[in-house]
């Protein structure tokens, strides 16, 4: 099953916006090749983590062999190659799309084209991709195809006369993807007798075999045994296991030029492994690696503290085996004078934050405080060297600084026109600049540069709620600029809480400052003494609020009766003091945390 | 715990009926179209014996009927309670003997039956001296009876209190100065001055949360609780405890052995106790269903649902939280005997010093750890930071 020539296998990825049907498609693809029986078939295959069943998001790309006998009598080997899912991992996606030579774009045609759509199919584009659009969920009542085409065609680019329409629901259509990939999309091309060279499209952390590296092999192969080595980092490791999947794992002898597979080589940490890669042999090394490699730089980083200080150790250890499957996620321990002993995390988007966040809660069952995400800021000092900044609490004396850049996204937003004003007010208040505005029917699309610190401030709640959901945005990265940035703190009774610390442009500081001191004045409960909260730059405060101490707060009645359920009560509390945090004589709940960072500016 | 002279001990029954449900109220009190009372008094007389056999022969300090109503007992059945719990804790001094009661006419009738069956200490269930208010709380009983009731207390009863209820929706500083005054005129010893609380699982707690029910805010609580505290002193009644106030030696002597932690026995239907057992403090609690309380003592000759031997951390929180409110304070070596740990011990240090510095507590000239009149205010917030 190794020696399949390239005339016959087709590597391709399926392109879709959320919820458009990506998931659904692939489960009916696996099933129509007899990749699993109808027993095995659980909904939605690929997404394997409870949280991917949950958000509906791919965080690991997967690959599934499919064999299918095609109408002209041969058959076929069709790789599929399930690509995350989210804008935070384009770099792994862009990696994903390298491995394949084409992709279905699957449009739901009640719904059209989306920002995520737009986003994923240039880069498809860029990988040299040959295209298949497909209209999905034709079989609903409101599925518009024709418009759906046209859209394709206005705002892509690309012919949609051929589009495939198909219900990944009820099956419609499935023969003729599966037809489609097999005509339209071109093999791939390799040289079974030159040096081996492999992309490393992503790892994953298996407990009992280790490293599972997810390779398509371009030219030579992989086999057993055979000694190998990563171009990025020249580590040498002997492959212990050649396999696909079918989804189920199959080990094979060797993958040659064109395939998709995995490889074990036992490896501990996918940290040695870098997405994007390339894996040679080791005695007879290639000279030059695969094409665009990029180590994983985080873009966004926050603290996150065990709320139970206990807790530390647990913390540390659950980080460590979330890098072991997760080698784009960075962490290094910091102290807070708020928030005691924690960790300072990289990464590399506002979901990758949150997805790491909720993992670390559920799976491992602890309790945190995320500090507010802060982007990598560069501090250009007086002297002229520069350092980037991970955590406000930490600017330097301003009086060192000669000046500060700020990294920039390039956001796509695709918008129905009702909406429009909204989103562009929106871009401005978030000191956007625009880049370009084109409209297509009643939808769209707006391209703004704008500072990352101003999205991951709530941006993308703010622009779901001022579009009623329908707005979807997309970004890359785009450089840095100057900017006139400023620290704020917040002060708790005269003392800065490190934890609640921000840095934001001058214009917005005041506003900020203020919204923050509102909200906890919300928040903390009356205490035993006035609490007075402030925020401040340098010396100066921006605005101010406080909180009145409580005046009575004592149990009516208390008789014989009540003392065992008074004593638990007290119990309690005093266990509920633990997730507090004192400061001073004030105590902060940490739900004033939380809720301090996700806040309307 | 073994005393030379054994220390008395404090003996409460519980009477779970009531003739309506109050629409705050979160007692084990029940509504009952028929009740065999002669069923209930066998069963409070086994539970009293099955108490007298554990504890041992020690004086009876005091006895309160509490409830629950039960003032809807018959003078007969009160009576033949107090002489075996007399009978069953003989002692030199004759002990309190308090029962509460509800001022409609039913029981109004009955208080010189219930002095002429041993009680000497009247409580009466006033709550307001307002028709609206009345029925706001869903009383059934009218202002009018219960000026009469009042009336009929002082005349009968030496030692007579009565409880009121404030802070309800809309009450102003003014109104509540003259309600106060008007049930203080008739120159009863004692009262318990109760800050409407709304509790869970009442109907009021539902109320509540729909937006019917305006309580009033923190600020305004506390100046009528302060108001509350001038018009006592004005009739020579001074607060002894967060919401008790007494003439000087007529201080509730039940209740003060649970502020002060002293042993106290519980029986009839959810009543709680604290005795030594086998020389270990425990605490007591009886099966809170009246029919299930009456099935189990007729069975086993007791209705006890659980026992919990009290550890010295346990004892020291109970009591630090009961002896907070009293306006005395908890006296550091009797709390050592009680508790089994030194008081200092208790308390975690910064937030003693922290208290004592803010004037919320202050040792007083007896050597006590007692809250100040404005930290007794703050008692339920500076206990769990207090308390180790
Ligand atoms: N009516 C209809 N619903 C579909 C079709 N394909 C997928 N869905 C539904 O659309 C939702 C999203 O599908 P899913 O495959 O999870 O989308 P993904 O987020 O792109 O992976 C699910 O509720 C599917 O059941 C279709 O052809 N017709
Ligand atoms: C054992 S209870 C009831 C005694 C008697 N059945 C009566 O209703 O008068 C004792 C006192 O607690 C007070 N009380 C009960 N529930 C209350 C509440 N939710 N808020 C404030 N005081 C309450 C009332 O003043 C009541 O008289
Ligand atoms: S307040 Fe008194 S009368 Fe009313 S239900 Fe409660 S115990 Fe019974
Ligand atoms: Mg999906």
């Amino acid at each position: 099953m190794t020696d399949t020539p390239l005339s016959r296998i087709r590597n391709f990825s399926i392109i879709a916006h959320i919820d458009h049907g990506k998931s659904t498609l692939a489960d009916r693809l696996i099933q129509a090749c007899g990749g699993l029986t109808d027993r095995e078939m659980k909904d939605q295959v690929l997404d394997n983590m409870e949280i991917e069943r949950e958000r509906g998001i791919t965080i690991k790309a997967q690959t599934v062999r499919l064999t299918y006998p095609a109408k002209d009598g041969q058959t076929y080997v069709l790789n599929l190659m399930d690509t995350p899912g989210h804008v935070d991992f384009a770099y792994e996606v862009s990696r994903s799309l390298a491995a394949c030579e084409g992709s279905l774009l699957v449009v739901d045609a009640s719904q059209g084209v989306e920002a995520q759509t737009l986003a994923n199919v240039y880069q498809a584009i860029d990988a040299g991709h040959e295209i298949v659009p497909v209209l999905n969920k034709i079989d609903l009542p409101a599925a518009e195809p024709d418009r759906v085409k046209a859209q394709i065609e206005d705002v892509i680019g690309l012919p949609a006369d051929d589009a495939v329409m198909i219900s990944a629901k009820t099956g419609l259509g499935i023969g003729d993807v599966l037809e489609a990939l097999v005509t339209r999309l071109p093999p791939p091309q390799g040289e079974a007798e030159a040096p081996t060279k492999a992309l490393l499209v992503d790892s994953w952390y298996d407990a009992y075999l280790g490293v599972v590296i997810l390779v398509r092999v371009k030219d030579g192969r992989l086999k057993r045994g055979q000694r190998i080595r990563f171009m990025s980092s020249g580590a040498v490791h002997p492959v212990e296991a050649v396999g696909v999947f079918t989804p189920k794992m199959v080990t094979v002898e060797s993958l040659g030029p064109g395939e998709m597979g995995y490889i074990t080589a036992g490896i501990k940490t996918v940290a040695d492994c870098n997405v994007g890669d390339t894996i040679t042999d080791d005695r007879t090394a290639a000279t030059e690696p695969l094409p665009g490699f990029k180590p994983s730089i985080p873009v966004v980083w926050c603290g996150l503290y065990p709320t139970d200080a206990d807790d530390f150790e647990k913390l540390r250890e659950s980080l460590g085996k979330l890098r072991l499957n997760d080698a784009s996620f960075h962490y290094e321990p910091e102290t807070s004078a708020a928030l005691g002993f924690g960790f300072r995390c990289g990464f590399l988007g506002l979901l990758h934050l949150e997805i790491i966040q909720e993992r670390l809660q559920r799976e491992f069952d602890l309790d945190l405080i995320a500090t507010a995400p802060s982007v990598v800021y560069r501090i250009h000092s007086t002297k002229g060297d520069v350092t980037e900044l991970h955590n406000p609490a930490d600017m330097p004396d301003p009086s060192t600084i000669d000046h500060i850049e700020e990294p920039w996204i390039k956001a796509t937003i695709f918008v129905p026109d009702d909406y429009l004003g909204n989103i562009l007010a929106l871009c401005n208040e978030r000191r956007g600049q625009q880049v370009d505005l084109t409209y297509v029917g009643n939808r769209a699309m707006a391209v703004y540069r704008l500072p990352l610190n101003e999205v991951v401030f709530d941006f993308y709640d703010r622009l779901k709620s001022i579009s009623r959901g329908y707005a979807s945005f997309d970004y890359a990265m785009d450089g840095y600029a100057d900017s006139e940035l400023v620290k704020i703190s917040i002060l708790v009774n005269g003392d800065p809480v490190d934890a609640l610390a921000f840095i934001a442009h001058r214009s917005q500081a005041e506003k900020r400052g203020r919204a923050i001191c509102e909200k906890l004045k919300e928040l903390i409960p009356k205490q035993l003494f006035k609490i007075a909260i402030q925020a401040s730059i340098g010396s100066r405060i921006i605005a101010r609020e406080t909180i009145g101490a409580l005046s009575k707060d004592v149990t009516a009645k208390c008789y014989g009766g009540d003392i065992t359920r008074k004593r638990k009560l007290l119990e309690k509390q005093k266990e509920g003091k633990k997730r507090m945090r004192q400061f001073g004589k004030v105590e902060i709940p940490q739900t004033a945390f939380l809720a301090a960072l996700k806040m309307d500016a | 715990m073994s005393n030379p002279s054994p220390e008395p001990v404090a003996l409460y029954v519980h009477w779970p009926f009531c003739l309506a449900r109050c629409p705050y109220c979160d007692f084990n009190a029940h509504v009952r179209e028929r009740l065999d009372e002669p069923r209930y008094r066998s069963a409070i007389l086994a539970e009293l014996a099955f108490e007298a056999a554990r504890i041992g022969p020690r004086p009876l300090g005091s006895l309160f009927f509490g409830g629950g109503t039960p003032s809807l007992m018959s003078p007969d059945t009160v009576g033949a309670i107090i002489a075996a719990a007399k009978a069953a804790f003989p002692g030199a001094e004759e002990p309190e003997i308090t029962l509460e009661a509800n001022p409609t006419s039913v029981e109004l009738g009955r208080l010189a039956g219930f002095r002429d069956a041993g009680v000497n200490r009247i409580s009466l269930g006033i709550q307001a001296l307002d028709d609206t208010a009345l029925a706001f709380l869903g009383r059934k009983h009218t202002a009018e009876q219960a000026l009469a009731a009042l009336a009929q207390a002082r005349s009968l009863f030496r030692r007579a209190s009565f409880d009121l209820i404030y802070a309800r929706p809309g009450q102003s500083v003014t109104a509540w100065r003259d309600e106060v005054r008007r049930a203080l005129g008739f120159g009863l010893d004692h009262l318990s001055l109760y800050q409407l609380t709304i509790e869970p699982g009442t109907p009021f707690e539902r109320a509540h949360a729909r937006g019917e029910i305006a309580l009033p805010d923190e600020a305004e609580q506390a100046a009528l609780y302060a108001a509350t505290v001038e018009e006592a002193a004005k009739a020579g009644l001074s607060p002894y405890e967060v919401s008790n106030y007494a003439r000087p030696g007529d201080e509730s002597r039940h209740n003060l052995a649970y502020w002060s932690y002293a042993d106290y026995a519980g029986i009839g239907p959810g009543a709680h106790g604290r005795i030594p057992l086998a020389g270990v403090p425990t605490a007591t609690v009886r099966i809170r269903a009246p029919e299930a309380w009456m099935e189990a003592v007729e069975r086993r000759g007791h209705g006890v649902r659980e026992e919990e031997a009290l550890p010295p951390e346990a004892r020291a929180r109970e009591m630090l939280l009961m002896g907070l409110r009293l306006t005395r304070g908890i006296d550091p070596a009797r709390f050592a005997a009680r508790a089994g740990m030194p008081l200092e011990d208790a308390l975690e240090p910064r937030a003693l010093a922290q208290a004592i510095g803010e004037g919320w507590l202050a040792w007083t000239r007896h050597g006590a750890l007692a809250a100040t009149a404005a930290g007794r205010l703050r008692l339920d917030a500076l206990l769990p930071v207090l308390v180790r």
